[in-house]
């Protein structure tokens, strides 16, 4: 069969004998871009809340929410472990800064903290691969699972899925928790420096009961919001994460329809992923209403 | 669990100085070596998984709607079809046992082997060849393949182990559209009737076939597993599962092969000559070596007029040093094209005209076609200089540097070269298809048979059509014509030796290089017999000893 | 201004910052100059060089000079940076200014767009923009920019929303000077610091995002080479050739660490009150 090929395994269509212009068409009927704006816009909504993308281009065809739906648990997991590893860490790391303001551990957290903003993660990836994948053997270099998964007992199946997070994760991590760090170290020092602080000092309160109990929930306040709007940030670095590690996740979705021109399962996705980010949100506010009683709806709008 | 290769252990904690300190060059002083005894006994045994790997997703599991690769890849395990090609291309019986050309060349007679059952136990029978046919030809059913069944008259089934096929003229290719994968009729009637085949579970969670392998499992963009299937015509396959791992980055895959999470895969020419040289790998790794079926070309659109002056794609053909492209981007794991077919098949001559490096004849053809060099040293015609955009597909590094290395070369000879690359869904459509590009760098997968009529022949120069540069020359239309329509081989070569001289004349593209195609599969599988096609003929008979099995499961 | 340059010299991490920054622009600027080779000639009889004497950074697949090709891509890299923050500076100026003069419905129906680009991850919204788009040098810039002029747009509303109640605002207002003069002439000016800020923040995450896209194979295109394009031609054969990887992965490194620490410097400087508002999340592009 004679055929034209892109010659790159990675990209995997090939323009074979009839090269179709179809999907092009598909997609502005698919999308009714052929009506008046205000039908367009109508008609996209009601897609938008049915949850109708239509189908894929590639010659599967299947519908783009079952794509989605597979693989939207998986960069979910990846993102919320992400997220739990970087409060886990940033404040503690963040409180210790603030409140040794100017230590070593401070100066060596500063510094952590531009490098890890400095690092490209791709970059950081691939050493990473290569040290504990190749060198030292000690960490599957990519995948979610060993391929004979289902055959290993329950407990190696556990190690082996744990083991396979280790390196995305520290990935994706790493440029978050420099964030959070620094941040929970400026939100500590400016509540340390407030009054109700100093003068619970000056009643003579043990300086732990301080931190702990006025200091930190104050500081706090703030970082709830920052974590909900910090989270299209970690989603977007999935993208390269994903394609790196070859984690089946919505970013490696997102990146081969981009090769493949699949604009259904474009758009799916940039939908389903500003949709996670908005409940994120919400559930940031809502938390932070939680924490805090004294404030009430009305004055959120503050932010 | 994994056994890493064994490599110089590292006590630098620095990444940067660890990838200097890479383990390529050697890996002496290992703590651990394979387990893998030199001599093994090499009496075939049942069991054991074999991991290959994939480097783009599964985009269909009915092969006959999809182009790509990896689901023809995994597609040729699940089904089979009626003949298949063996290790030195010649047609061999598959699902028929035998078939008869009648004397007019139009008629071909199958008789299938008796006894074969689908996955499912259903047996195959003349109406599943019948359906397959009327799948493809269907409207509804987008298959990239339809043309190439443009010339069938009826398909017949005469009787459950009969097929009679005829064609509207002797048509040579003939046997080659029956290797195309046979579909289940009682699964897929109903899909294909209402225009819905996509749609079909068998496109995706439950393909059925005839094949040595089972489809077991499909996971999107992380893995597909197959199982042996006992009921094989030709007996139950040894490897008893293959899991194909999805992994889409080449050095990734890379990666994973050295630390042996993956069996097989294929080496770029860097790889092979460079990195894979040391003795665990060789111990570890069985590496191949046969050409490649396809070729690499700078291809011209031949209706601009600075292109359609043949003078210019000569003079550009002898300033272009192959050697060094060849050298420069396939470290010299390439041979040499002459034309479009590849060194060593029964069709190719290498009586053809050629053109040596030589930029003093270069700049001699230019000068007669009227571009001479002004100021810089850049070549004028009609007070402009020759500038022009050369495209080629993103991703694809090897055409890359072929762009890179033609754009320097071309610059010695005063002619000025844009690269720019393009995701190959954008190239296709947007300047492919619409003939809206100068110049390519792209590359033709060539068939088995020699047949080209929808690259080169004037009439296939249409928007969806193959022949984009637009060449037309009315003898090669002739050539191809009576090459198609005749199954005498002695005939067709006549024919195809001609066309090959005036398409070396012509230069139509400039023919680069067919690459040699590198694969690699992990020293403890047998019964590998490699050859013209490549290593995967038969790869059901593939075996793994006992005392080497790595994967006890299954 | 004199206090300052001062704050600003005190801090020794930004001045250093200061220098590897300005340090880059000389090499960019005299690429040209410096280059001990042709950045795009290729040479096959050194593949994969190792640094040598004759190539300091070794060569490339072809045979082309590492540290030619990392110069000039500096280049494209700063530029890079640096005009698709000017892009989004400009919509974010733009935008910003009006909603903060105006107030009203101008300031909510920007407010909810700016929301509203809020809610896509940024490399998806580049990646979903890309796909619909021929790829160009510019192409990329102008997405980058495009996608990230919501910081700026917040700050410049803020500071509008403060001074446009000062007293010289609301002198120009009753001699009747038109809005855009207001704005063009007394208000932009003071709050132009925080912007600075921004600008100086956004240039290495624009750098870093181009990388990414680089090394996914979307972003810049050949022949240009960039420091993401070098990386990505690169991981193929990290063992085989270090200097592949690790020159370009270290010039990122020390650009972004050097505009970041300048960046933070200058905040410092400038007025220690706008460390709250210049938010460090988005800060890495993504």
């Amino acid at each position: 069969m004679i055929h034209l090929a892109p010659g790159d395994p990675v990209q995997i269509i090939q323009g074979d004998v009839p090269m179709e212009l179809q999907p092009l068409k598909e997609f502005y009927i698919l999308y009714g871009l052929d009506q008046p704006l205000h039908v367009q816009y109508w008609n996209w909504l009601k897609r938008i809340v049915m949850l109708d993308f239509g189908r894929s281009f590639a010659p599967h065809g299947r519908p783009v929410l079952t794509m989605i739906a597979e693989r939207l648990p998986i960069t979910l997991t990846l993102n919320v472990i992400e997220m739990i590893i970087i409060v886990a860490l940033a404040i503690p790391v963040g409180v210790m800064s603030a409140t040794r303001q100017y230590s070593t551990f401070d100066k060596s957290t500063t510094i952590f903290v531009f490098v890890g903003f400095a690092t490209p993660d791709f970059w950081l990836a691939v050493m990473l691969q290569i040290f504990f994948g190749v060198h030292l053997g000690w960490l599957p270099i990519s995948g979610l699972r060993l391929p004979v998964w289902e055959y290993l007992p329950f407990w190696q199946q556990q190690w082996d899925f744990a083991s396979h997070l280790i390196l995305p994760i520290t990935v994706a991590t790493f440029g978050g928790l420099a964030g959070f760090s620094r941040y929970m170290r400026q939100s500590m020092l400016e509540v340390i420096r407030q009054d109700y602080v100093q003068s619970a000092r000056a009643k003579g309160l043990a300086e732990s009961v301080v931190i702990g109990k006025h200091a930190l929930r104050n500081a706090l306040l703030p970082i709830v919001t920052v974590l909900g709007l910090s989270l299209p940030g970690l989603i977007g670095g999935s993208v390269i994460v994903e394609t790196i590690f070859a984690i089946p996740g919505m970013g490696q979705l997102m990146v081969q329809a981009v090769f493949e021109r699949d604009y259904p399962v474009i758009m799916g996705n940039l939908v389903i992923v500003a949709s996670l980010t908005l409940l994120a949100n919400l559930i940031a506010d809502l938390t932070y209403s939680l924490i805090d009683p004294r404030i009430r709806v009305g004055r959120r709008g503050r932010r | 669990m994994r056994a890493p290769f064994p490599c110089r252990p590292l006590a630098a904690v620095a990444l940067l100085a660890l990838a200097a300190a890479g383990c390529s060059a050697d890996a002496g002083g290992s703590a651990e070596r394979l387990s893998q005894p030199s001599a093994a006994p090499a009496t075939p045994a049942y069991g054991d998984t074999f991991i290959d790997s994939l480097l783009g997703n599964i985009s269909s599991l009915i092969p006959t709607i999809t182009s790509d690769s990896a689901s023809h890849e995994v597609g040729g395990r699940i089904y089979s079809g009626l003949v298949n090609f063996d290790k030195d291309l010649n047609p061999v019986g598959d699902l028929a046992e035998s078939w008869e050309y009648s004397a007019d060349c139009r008629e071909l007679t199958f008789k299938l082997r008796p006894g074969v059952k689908w996955h499912d136990g259903r047996p195959f029978t003349a109406d599943d060849v019948v359906f397959t046919f009327e799948t493809i030809v269907d409207a509804r059913t987008p298959s990239p393949y339809k043309s190439e069944y443009g010339l069938v008259e009826f398909v017949r089934a005469e009787g459950p182990g009969v097929v009679r096929v005829r064609y509207t003229q002797p048509f040579a290719k003939a046997l080659m559209n029956w290797a195309t994968a046979m579909l289940p009729k009682h699964l897929l009637e109903k899909y294909v009737r209402e225009g819905k085949i996509r749609e079909a579970p068998q496109n995706w969670s439950a393909p059925i076939g005839t094949g040595p392998y089972k489809f077991k499992e499909l996971r999107s963009g992380e893995k597909v597993v197959l199982v042996s299937n006992p009921d094989y015509w030709d007996g139950r396959p040894y490897i008893s599962r293959i899991v194909y791992r999805i992994i889409p980055s080449q050095a990734t895959t890379f990666l994973e092969l050295k630390a042996r999470g993956v069996d097989a895969t294929a080496l770029t020419a860097l790889q092979y000559k460079r990195q894979t040289n040391y003795r665990a790998f060789e111990h570890a790794y069985r590496k191949f070596n046969h050409p490649g079926n396809g070729y690499t070309y700078i291809g011209f659109n031949l209706k601009d007029p600075r292109f359609a002056d043949r003078r210019v794609r000569q003079a550009f053909a002898h300033a272009i040093n192959k050697r060094e492209v060849i050298e420069g981007v396939r470290l010299g794991l390439a041979r040499e094209a002459t034309g479009p077919y590849k060194p060593g098949t029964w069709v190719y001559t290498d009586k053809v005209k050629t053109y040596p490096f030589d930029m003093a004849k270069a700049r001699r053809l230019l000068a007669e076609a009227g571009w001479r060099p002004g100021e810089g040293g850049l070549l004028m015609k009609d007070g402009k200089p020759f500038t022009f955009e050369l495209l080629t597909n993103q991703g694809n590094d090897e055409r890359k540097k072929v762009a890179e290395i033609a754009q320097a070369q071309l610059r010695e000879l005063g002619v000025t070269v844009e690269i720019r690359t393009l995701e190959w869904a954008a190239l296709l459509k947007e300047h492919i298809k619409k003939r809206n590009f100068e110049a390519i760098v792209l590359g033709w997968g060539i068939g088995i048979d020699p047949d080209q009529f929808v690259v080169w022949h004037s009439s296939q120069s249409g928007p969806d059509q193959l022949n984009h540069i637009s060449y037309a020359n009315p003898e090669v239309d002739q050539m191809l014509e009576a090459g198609r329509t005749t199954c005498v081989r002695a005939d067709r070569l006549k024919y195809y030796h001609r066309l090959q001289e005036i398409l070396a004349e012509d230069q139509p593209l400039l023919f680069l290089y067919f690459s040699d195609a590198l694969p690699v599969v992990s020293s403890r599988v047998y019964g590998i017999d490699p050859g013209p096609n490549g290593i995967r003929f038969r790869s059901e008979k593939w075996f793994v000893p006992q005392p080497l099995q790595r994967y006890t499961a299954g | 201004m004199k206090d300052f340059w001062r704050a600003l010299r005190r801090n020794r991490l930004a001045l250093v910052g200061g220098v590897v920054v300005a340090i880059l622009f000389v090499l960019a600027i005299a690429a040209g100059v410096l280059s001990p080779h042709d950045p795009h000639k290729p040479d096959i009889k050194r593949i994969l060089d190792p640094p040598s004497a004759r190539h300091w950074l070794g060569t490339d697949q072809i045979g082309r000079d590492v540290l030619s090709r990392m110069l000039y891509g500096a280049r494209v890299s700063l530029a890079v940076g640096f005009v698709s923050v000017g892009i989004a500076t400009a919509i974010g100026i733009a935008l910003g200014a009006a909603a903060g003069y105006h107030g009203g419905t101008v300031d909510a129906a920007v407010m909810r767009l700016v929301d509203l680009m809020l809610v896509f991850p940024r490399f998806f919204l580049l990646l979903a923009v890309l796909a619909f788009l021929k790829p160009s040098i510019w192409t990329i810039m102008v997405v980058i920019g495009v996608t990230g002029w919501m910081g700026v747009a917040r700050l410049v509303r803020a500071e509008f929303l403060a001074l446009k109640e000062r007293e010289f605002v609301l002198w120009s207002q009753s001699v009747g000077a038109s809005a855009f003069r207001i704005i063009w002439r007394h208000i932009l000016p003071n709050a132009m610091a925080p912007v600075l800020v921004a600008m100086t923040l956004g240039i290495p995450a624009a750098i870093l995002t181009e990388s990414g896209l680089s090394f996914l194979g979307l972003g810049v295109r050949p022949p240009y080479a960039t420091w993401g394009n070098i990386l990505n031609d690169g991981k193929e054969v990290i063992e085989l050739a270090w200097w592949l990887s690790a020159y370009p992965g270290i010039a990122i490194l020390v650009t972004v660490l050097s505009y970041n620490l300048l960046g933070e410097g200058i905040r410092d400087a400038l007025d220690p009150r706008l460390r709250q508002n210049v938010g460090r999340f988005g800060g890495r592009g993504r």
